[in-house]
């Protein structure tokens, strides 16, 4: 007879015995986050290869993606929060994890820490290797690993106990408890039990007409509540970024212009959609010609993308100073390649995901974001509905680096909440993410760059274009900030730099962490060591020679008086350079196949919009019990928003920081702080929130006509101020309380001072820039062309150091993409669409990081303080490949650097 | 659409009887089924072989090795093998990771036939067998002929693995595995060789297993190298003769060319390092 097991499957989930009835191939994932509510348990790629789903099975780490709910039957399984919350050994592990920083934006932190509690049950003081080997199977996107391991490793906390909390201490992130504990909410875990469940239908094909066949009988026949198509978005079926260049249609109407694009959704409840097979949806597909290379989108003939954009050309962006012409012309060596890069994913390990619902008649959507005011823009547009009726809020959001600025999901969302009247909630698949959301554009960029004898730079031109797939996303963006940065941080007088767009049919390129930087900063700081070395002069002292300094014109012509700190972080690397290069030069004297190298380039970054208005408000209340609430809406995707603005803004009212309640960026209660990209949220709502806690110092104080030096003392139901020997105290219940509650309230804003840039890019399109210089120790097997990076060491001038500990988190992870990007990632449409095929950094791939921070405080930034966020990736591309090049003499111009490929270059190089 | 159920029996006669009736999928570790899953969920009942009596475990067996169908990664990581073992166990170790191997399982690895199973090198230098049965009755087929192609098997339907069995090693012989990927953890083999290697009382190769992954559609033994590699100490140069039977497609991972220049590099750091030898170049 067969024993089938029971429908009921029995376990032990955290200590307690679980009955449940899973369907026939459902995943123990499911089962624990739908049917038992262990939404500790995250979901980033349903196939094993993030490993965020950890859970242990009878004490063993295993993806809970990869198992059939039955097979856990009769055994013990662990969460994460069931582990801190029983185990004294997770909950030590969860201190230590917050006290390294090691969870940025916390969606890998339950895999890590499952993962580290077996390896720590069976080696409580594990060696690094056995450290990264329970480790390596948890893809982490935001840490670079390095403070995971330093967490795991019981290494003496990066993060200092103060009491005040203000500008420069090392404290804990402020929302880094509910990472640790699994308690944290993603865009998938806040969705109610009734909700329904919405799957995109996308193009399988690059460029495609569709025909959609007989819908009703579809829904009918398959039992679910609606579909959706072009004719449902009741407003303007297109969202994007940029005015003008709105052009992505929420549903294609009649063509699909890449493989991925959505044509239909369709609503269902959980049970049936469970079952849903996108492949019986009636749609007929008449493939057209596509173009995948920027050649062949720009060849005569080539199908157009775009109707008023001729030769596929989206835009261009241009900026030229002095002659460039005759500064070659003139100088005493050139230097010149092509150089290409190609698409790189931004793979955070949370899909895109969310939840919405009609309240009242409004439609509220709550989702993963990183500019939750820009998703409410858009939303108006689509929805034709009034703004007030529509609430944005934001969830935690497990990563973005770029791509959570469009949006992904919200208008399926808030359409299909419409339609039905019911909750729905959307989770993105790995590969759909994959396939439909924005890239790094891929690029082929052209430079020449000259120098005089005495190693000036002496004219440098740039003609680069960029792959902008099918869809303009923030590709405008790209085009216009790569000719301002494409100099790298240097003085050069004579200057002209093109970039373009091109339209293809991949899927649309955006932002990724840089705007195109990284990109170009491959080709000059390549170049630059060429020059260095036909000139006879040391890499380093090159660039020092040459670095822009205070007072000396950019390329754009804009004079900073104060601020420029490149200088300071190419002489902090001096040191290590001189020390590295000496150890290198005694690893190579023996004769084994294994090249050591040291590499070192640098980068800068404008923060902010490019001389476009960019304001931030920050808006913080008294309530009469004396809680100081701050309505923190820079939307923190682990960077450390919420801790970084509620030190400055602690630090200019006067309180410790751990008094203050943070309120979220929801729409209906938030003011609009722009969006989390530009490394703009700690320059600019930074600066909004040492206003805003001025302001609220300077109401507190005038009400008991205290002094600007007077003490601030917040306390149940009452705010004291100490001044001398003298002691007020303001009796808030007294005070009239405001609709929200408050009875003191202030909104501060700021946007910072840019002037237009002319024809000839020539202005003030920052108000500040950021300054970064990184130094790489890697080897290369000549052998077989695998590159192993040993150490980075980074110097980065962040103005004034809000949180050490988090600039660190940021160089560390900014690294670990940096070096993804040079070495492993290339996302090809149709071949690497998943996390098996297009494989970013593990924790075995990631060598430790010194952080060297400058602090050349900037006059615009709140206390000095520079943005950072993009800062960290941009020299480190480069940096990996002119090791590569000192290591073996082969100048790499095409990334990323795969084995095959290095091993093919140092081939016609003439190495054996 | 017609009920499908999810069997998990607890002795092989039942589960070879769940097989017999068809339209029945059998899933171990779940490590290549899940993935491979498409959207709407399976369409055939599942058999669970995880709870099937015996199916787990090495064990010592007449005059060889018994390596349970079921028998997971881990297991092979932690089991006491004998040094010629030593490239099958840093296989498993580089099996995907930590999670991969204590759900993933050999058998799973074979029937999955893909070009890029890193259990196929170190199983095909150890002679490894493949124990098939159904409710009709058990065969056995060398390795070698049981995957016969990229995704193909020599299984019929109502066929399972049960076990693989591996002769005993000669004397002294000792093992060793390399993989080459794109990074340190959860990577598909660029190439990959496992080798196992057996000396006389002067030193040189009286015994050399040579096979290669990820370089043709089946993972191949390299008899040619393997032949000239006995009565040496180990310092044959690979030559294109001894890479005849590979036939290296180009793919994301990397070109034929290269593979092909890899994998000579890799033997012969595999080799050395079953000599004891450090293996970094
Ligand atoms: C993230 C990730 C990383 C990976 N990395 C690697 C890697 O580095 N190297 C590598 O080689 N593989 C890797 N794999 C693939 C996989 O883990 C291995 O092939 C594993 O050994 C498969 O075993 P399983 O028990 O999980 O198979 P399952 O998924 O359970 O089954 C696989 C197939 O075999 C069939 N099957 C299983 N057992 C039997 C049996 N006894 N008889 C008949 N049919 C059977 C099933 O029906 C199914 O078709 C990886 C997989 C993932 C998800």
């Amino acid at each position: 007879m067969d024993k089938r097991v029971d429908a009921e499957t029995m376990f032990r989930l955290n200590g307690r015995d679980v009955r449940l009835a899973p369907r026939v191939g459902e995943r123990l994932s499911e089962a624990l986050r739908e049917r038992l509510g262990a939404r500790d348990v995250k979901v980033g790629c349903n196939a094993g290869d993030c490993g965020a789903c950890t859970v242990l099975v009878d004490g063993a780490p295993v993806c809970a993606c990869l198992m059939p709910a039955q097979q856990a039957a009769g055994a013990e399984v662990e969460t994460l929060a069931g582990l801190v919350a029983r185990e004294p050994l997770a909950a030590d592990l969860a201190r230590r994890f917050e006290g390294q920083g090691a969870a940025q934006c916390g969606i890998c932190t339950p895999g890590m820490m499952v993962s580290a509690v077996a390896l720590l049950r069976e080696a409580p003081r594990p060696s690094e290797g056995e450290v990264m080997d329970a480790l390596g199977g948890v893809l982490c996107r935001c840490t670079g690993y390095r403070k995971i391991i330093d967490a795991v490793m019981g290494r003496a906390p990066g993060a200092v106990v103060d009491a005040d909390g203000h500008m420069g201490a090392a404290i804990e992130k402020l929302d880094g408890r509910v990472k640790v504990t699994g308690a944290e909410r993603f865009g998938d875990d806040v969705a109610t039990a009734d909700a329904l469940v919405i799957k995109v239908i996308r193009s399988p094909h690059a460029h495609a007409r569709f025909v959609l066949g007989d819908l009703d009988g579809f829904a009918t026949r398959e039992g679910v509540e609606a579909v959706l198509t072009a004719s449902d978005v009741p407003g303007v079926n297109l969202f994007g970024t940029i005015p003008g260049f709105v052009d992505q249609p929420v549903f294609a109407e009649g063509v699909a212009r890449f493989r991925g694009e959505a044509v239909a959704a369709v609503v269902g409840t959980a049970e049936v959609m469970a079952q849903f097979d996108p492949a019986r949806f009636p749609v007929e597909w008449e493939v057209l010609p596509d173009v995948q290379g920027m050649a062949e989108a720009m060849a005569d003939g080539a199908p157009q993308l775009h109707v008023a954009r001729a030769g596929n050309v989206m835009c261009g962006g241009f900026v030229a100073h002095g002659d460039v012409g005759a500064a070659l012309e003139r100088a005493h060596v050139v230097a010149e390649g092509e150089f290409e890069t190609g698409f790189v994913e931004h793979a955070y390990i949370e899909p895109e995901a969310g939840f919405a619902q009609v309240v009242e008649g409004r439609v509220e959507v709550h989702a993963c974001t990183q500019a939750p005011v820009m998703d409410l823009d858009t939303l108006e547009q689509v929805l034709g509905m009034e703004r007030a009726r529509i609430r944005v809020v934001p969830t935690a959001t497990g990563g973005g680096f770029g791509s959570k600025l469009d949006v992904s999901v919200q208008p399926f969302l808030a359409i299909a909440a419409l339609k039905t009247g019911r909750p729905v909630r959307i989770t993105y698949e790995r590969t759909e993410s994959m396939q439909s959301t924005t890239k790094r554009h891929p690029s082929r960029m052209n430079v020449r760059i000259g120098a005089d004898a005495e190693g000036r730079i002496s004219g440098l031109r740039f003609d680069g274009i960029f792959n902008t797939g099918a869809y303009a996303s923030w590709g405008p963006t790209v085009a216009n900030r790569v000719p301002v940065h494409a100099s790298g941080p240097y003085a050069v007088a004579d200057y002209r730099a093109e970039a373009k767009g091109i339209h293809t049919h991949c899927p649309p390129s955006g932002a990724f962490r840089g705007f195109g930087v990284p990109q170009a900063a491959v080709a000059q700081e390549s170049l630059f060591d060429e020059l260095a070395d036909r000139l006879g002069i040391d890499r380093l002292e090159f660039r020092i020679r040459n670095a822009l300094a205070n007072g000396v014109p950019t390329v754009c012509g804009q004079v900073f008086a104060q601020g420029v700190g490149i200088r300071a972080c190419l002489e902090a690397l001096r040191p290590a350079w001189q020390a590295e290069r000496a150890k290198a030069a005694q690893v190579n004297a023996g004769d084994g196949p294994v090249r050591r190298g040291v590499g070192v380039a640098a980068g800068w970054y404008g923060c902010g919009n490019t001389s476009l208005p960019n304001p931030s408000t920050i808006k913080a209340g008294v309530r009469a019990d004396g809680r100081i609430v701050l309505h923190q809406g820079a939307a923190d995707i682990g960077q450390g928003a919420n801790t970084v603005i509620a030190q400055i803004f602690a630090t200019a009212l006067g309180v410790p920081v751990s008094r203050l309640d943070l309120v979220g960026g929801d729409t209906d209660v938030t003011p609009d702080a722009g969006k989390t990209s530009a490394s703009r949220q700690t320059f600019v709502s930074g600066n909004a929130a040492r206003l805003a806690g001025e302001a609220l110092r300077a109401q507190i104080l005038q009400r008991v006509n205290a002094g600007e030096d007077a003490v601030i003392v917040p306390g149940e139901g009452g705010v004291e101020v100490r001044e001398g020997a003298r002691a007020e105290r303001i009796e808030l219940a007294t005070l009239e309380t405001d609709a929200e509650g408050y009875v003191m309230r202030v909104a501060e804003s700021y946007d910072p001072p840019t002037k237009p840039l002319d024809a000839n890019g020539q202005g003030e399109p920052y108000a500040q820039f950021g300054y970064a210089a990184h130094l790489c120790v890697l080897e290369v097997d000549t052998k077989l062309g695998t590159v192993k990076p040993v150490k980075f060491v980074a110097a980065h001038d962040v103005g004034h150091a809000v949180n050490p500990l988090l600039i660190e988190g940021q160089v560390e992870g900014g690294i670990a993409q940096g070096m993804g990007m040079a070495l492993m990632e290339e996302y090809l449409p149709g071949r690497t669409e998943n996390l098996h095929d297009y494989l970013i950094p593990t924790v075995g791939d990631m060598p430790p990081v010194e952080t060297l921070i400058i602090e050349e405080p900037d006059a615009h930034g709140p206390y000095g303080a520079k943005g950072l966020g993009e800062h960290v990736l941009i020299p480190t591309a480069p940096s990996v490949l002119n090791a590569i090049r000192d290591a073996t003499g082969v100048q790499m111009r095409r990334l990323p650097v795969t084995p095959g490929r290095l091993k093919a270059a140092m081939g016609e190089a003439g190495h054996a | 659409m017609s009920q499908i159920e999810y069997f998990a029996p607890g002795d092989l006669g039942e589960a070879l009887d769940i097989l017999s009736r068809g339209g029945v999928r059998p899933v171990a570790g779940g490590t290549d089924f899940y993935p491979g899953l498409s959207a709407g969920g399976p369409r055939e009942s599942l058999l669970d072989l995880t709870r099937i009596d015996g199916l787990r475990g090495i064990a010592r067996q007449d005059g060889g090795w018994r390596i349970g169908a079921a028998t997971r990664w881990s297991d092979v990581v932690r089991a006491d093998l004998p040094p010629a073992f030593d490239g099958l166990r840093a296989a498993a170790r580089e099996v995907g990771s930590v999670q991969i191997q204590n759900a993933g399982t050999v058998a799973g690895n074979l029937v999955n036939g893909s070009p890029a199973a890193d259990g196929v090198p170190p199983l095909l230098a150890l002679g490894a067998e493949v124990e098939i049965a159904s409710a009709e009755g058990r065969r056995v087929v060398p390795l070698e002929r049981f995957i016969m192609g990229v995704r193909q098997v020599d299984l019929a339907p109502g066929e399972m693995v049960v076990a693989l069995h591996l002769p005993e090693p000669p004397e002294g012989a000792r093992g060793a595995f390399s993989k080459l990927g794109s990074r340190a953890y959860l990577v598909i083999s660029i190439v990959m060789v496992g080798v196992v290697i057996a000396r006389d009382g002067a030193g040189r190769i009286d015994h050399a297993r040579v096979a290669v992954g990820a370089c043709s559609p089946v993972a191949r033994r390299l008899p040619a190298l393997e032949a000239a590699l006995v009565g040496t100490v180990g310092d044959v140069a690979v030559t294109a003769a001894h890479l005849e039977p590979l036939s290296p497609i180009d793919d994301v991972r990397g070109s034929g060319a290269y593979r092909l220049e890899a994998v000579a590099e890799l033997i012969g750091r595999v080799v050395r390092q079953a000599n004891g030898e450090s293996c970094d170049g």
